[in-house]
């Protein structure tokens, strides 16, 4: 089964082999709100732990996304250019953001398992 | 077309509902459709002669069918924008507590000046020996405005708060490079709260953006600032009274810290109303600032006129201010964009150029004079005194039933955070549109975006203590309501009253209609199509 990680930021990461699908968390969305464009990298981009990277865009706030690792984004959920309400209903089904090609899987040590975060929502309030 | 999105069945009141009417009207409120949904082919307002036969050199070219203009009599059009202008909410109608936008009331002396014929009907391309007295009003200005901040200079060209931000960030640029550390101080500091035109300039100007966190009183991270300043550093910038509407208490340390990093100091002026008068940018170490004078001296939007955006200047800028100058030779006034200009006003330096065609929004430069000058030093003052005491009398009023984002007292911005509508089922936005129905336009909501739900108050100077206490009093009872925890239904419903219902901001912002098109059948992506089914 796939390792998903979380960050402070409130991206997750699901990891399969050296790549890893990146999207916001059902935190995040429902912070947002109703998400009505969203901005994803192109493929190939390469990116730093900490970029911001994408955007999302909702009926209150505009925010960055940051990459929660490092390495070359190589695809991007198209679709959400259509249907940017996948972000709502499926954050972390149809509404992933883009893949990446990790250059340093040792940064996923950094990041939070679901328990952690859980842990890390709750104590936002 | 189906133009039903928003609009209600029928009006409900209490627990009864009143029946819809045959007509879609609402009493003398009329059910308006669009300009070119309206009139008959070949209707025209104005009788005009058949123009003359003349020979065309369009090769064939001439349109000959119809342009799709809608076929309007004079008195139609007159209805039309009318009813139109009685559906819109303006500050000469009632309190407008929209925070970070100061819609205080336009003094009508602003306009019988701005109207004046020598005012007016000037011409930017007139002869200069004819428009004197219009220089001499910049120069009078100008004149003000840097007594008011205690700055050397100002550049009066840029034509609003944001295009006043890239004047600022531009000459710190300048200055930078004159330097020679443009190239290595690439980095401009924000406070997580700032206005998003902040960041916005300084990424556009090449700067990369780095966050400042703020403290728990809700005012920049002294310790965080410092630690993030270093070589690398060109300036920060920041607001002050911020956007949380609280006075940076320890400004004269960060600027001092700045100064030391060798970088600038750039102040977000939009809040300068909370402060003129009382307090001189310039005494805080501050090395530009723009002035919205579209806030601080009246004439906010929709109140007469355009944004204007002056900036003013320390010494270590004012070189690198943009043309034109206005110069006084003898006893004559001249635009000036010479570098000789610069040199007789004592300054040395490389002007960035022009900013702007022509010299500034004169018709703003008016208004704002006249604000000024029929308030004199002493009403000023007392424009930032009765600001900050009426959005203090608010806070008070409302902290024991709302909640205040950060302890008072505050300046001129009343603000609150939605934990007072925990549990309750009602959002800001339900709030806010309660509000509609009680008579209020909303306070401005989600911002700042530090402020979990942020409510930010602004009721300016220009509300009367007895209209303050009629909308506290509706605040209130908003309030009482949200926290019986059984009104959520109804908080989701509203507004009522208003010509249309509660609008599918959604729907708008994903699949927005830009533009109206000739067609009886709207396209399938249509959401005043969808909404309806």
């Amino acid at each position: 089964m796939a390792e998903v990680k979380y960050s402070e930021e409130h991206e997750w990461i699901r990891v399969e082999g050296d790549t890893g699908t990146i999207g916001i968390t059902q935190y995040a969305q429902e912070q947002l709100g109703d998400v009505v464009f969203v901005d994803v990298p192109a493929s190939g981009r390469k990116v730093a732990k900490g970029e911001a990277i994408a955007v999302v865009e909702s009926v209150k706030a505009a925010s960055d996304i940051y990459a929660p690792v490092s390495g070359e984004v190589v695809e991007s959920n198209a679709a959400l250019a259509d249907t940017p309400g996948d972000v709502n209903s499926e954050p972390m089904g149809k509404g992933w953001f883009f893949r990446i090609k990790m250059s340093d899987k040792g940064e996923l040590a950094s990041l939070m398992d679901e328990a952690a975060y859980e842990a890390f929502v709750k104590s936002l309030g | 077309m189906d133009r039903s999105q928003g609009r209600s069945g029928g009006i409900v009141s209490g627990t009864a509902t009143a029946p819809a009417t045959f007509t879609g009207n609402r009493a003398l409120q009329i059910e308006e459709p669009l300009i070119f949904e309206m009139g008959q082919p070949g209707r025209c307002g104005v009788d005009l002669p058949e123009p003359p036969k003349v020979k065309d050199r369009l090769n064939g070219l001439r349109r000959s069918g119809d342009i799709g203009l809608p076929g309007l009599s004079e008195p139609q059009v007159v209805q039309h924008y009318t009813r139109l202008s009685q559906k819109n909410y303006a500050i000469d109608m009632g309190v407008y507590p929209l925070g970070s936008c100061t819609m205080k009331h336009n003094p009508r002396i602003n306009e019988k000046v701005a109207r004046l014929p020598g005012i007016g009907d000037l011409h930017p391309l007139q002869p200069v020996s004819t428009v004197q007295g219009a220089l001499e009003l910049i120069d009078r200005l100008a004149h003000w405005l840097k007594t008011l901040t205690g700055m050397p200079a100002v550049a009066m060209s840029p034509a609003a708060g944001a295009h006043g931000e890239m004047c600022g960030m531009m000459a710190i640029s300048a200055a930078l490079e004159a330097r020679g550390e443009r190239a290595q101080r690439k980095v401009v500091l924000a406070p997580e709260s700032a206005h998003g035109t902040n960041p916005a300039t300084a990424a556009a100007l090449g700067f990369t953006v780095k966050p400042i966190p703020a403290n728990d009183r809700g005012r920049v991270d002294l310790a965080a600032l410092k630690a993030a300043l270093g070589p690398d550093v060109a300036a920060i910038m920041l607001t002050n009274p911020n956007t949380c509407g609280l006075f940076e208490s320890e400004i004269v340390e960060i600027s001092k810290a700045v100064h030391a990093a060798g970088a600038f100091f750039y102040c977000d002026g939009a809040n300068f109303n909370a402060i003129v008068g009382r307090v001189r940018p310039g005494d805080l170490g501050v090395d530009c600032m723009h002035i919205n004078l579209h806030k601080t001296f009246s004439t906010p939007h929709g109140g007469g006129g355009p944004g204007a955006g002056p900036v003013v200047l320390s010494a270590a800028l004012a070189p690198y201010a943009p043309y034109p100058w206005i110069v006084k030779d003898g006893d004559k006034w001249r635009v000036a964009e010479d570098d000789g200009a610069l040199k007789s006003l004592g300054i040395e330096g490389t002007p960035l150029g022009r900013l702007k065609a022509f010299h500034g929004q004169m018709g703003m430069f008016t208004r704002a004079l006249a604000y000024i000058m029929s308030h004199g030093a002493d009403g000023l003052k007392q424009v930032a005194e009765d600001a900050v005491l009426s959005a203090n009398y608010v806070m008070a009023a409302l902290k024991d039933t709302m909640s205040p984002a950060f302890e008072g007292p505050c300046m001129h911005e009343a603000l609150f955070d939605d934990s007072f509508l925990k549990d309750t089922g009602v959002s800001t936005l339900d709030f806010a549109k309660a509000m509609i129905d009680e008579g209020y336009h909303p306070m401005t909501m989600y911002f700042p975006l530090v402020v979990h739900g942020a409510m930010l108050i602004e009721p300016t100077e220009s509300v009367a203590k007895e209209d303050l206490d009629q909308f506290i009093g509706a605040l209130r009872s908003l309030t009482a309501r949200a926290k019986t925890g059984t009104a959520a239904e109804a908080f989701k419903a509203a507004p009522l009253y208003s010509p249309r219902r509660r609008l599918d901001e959604t729907l708008a912002a994903r699949k927005p209609i830009l533009r109206w098109k000739p067609s009886n059948n709207p396209p399938e992506t249509d959401p005043l199509k969808q909404a309806a089914e």
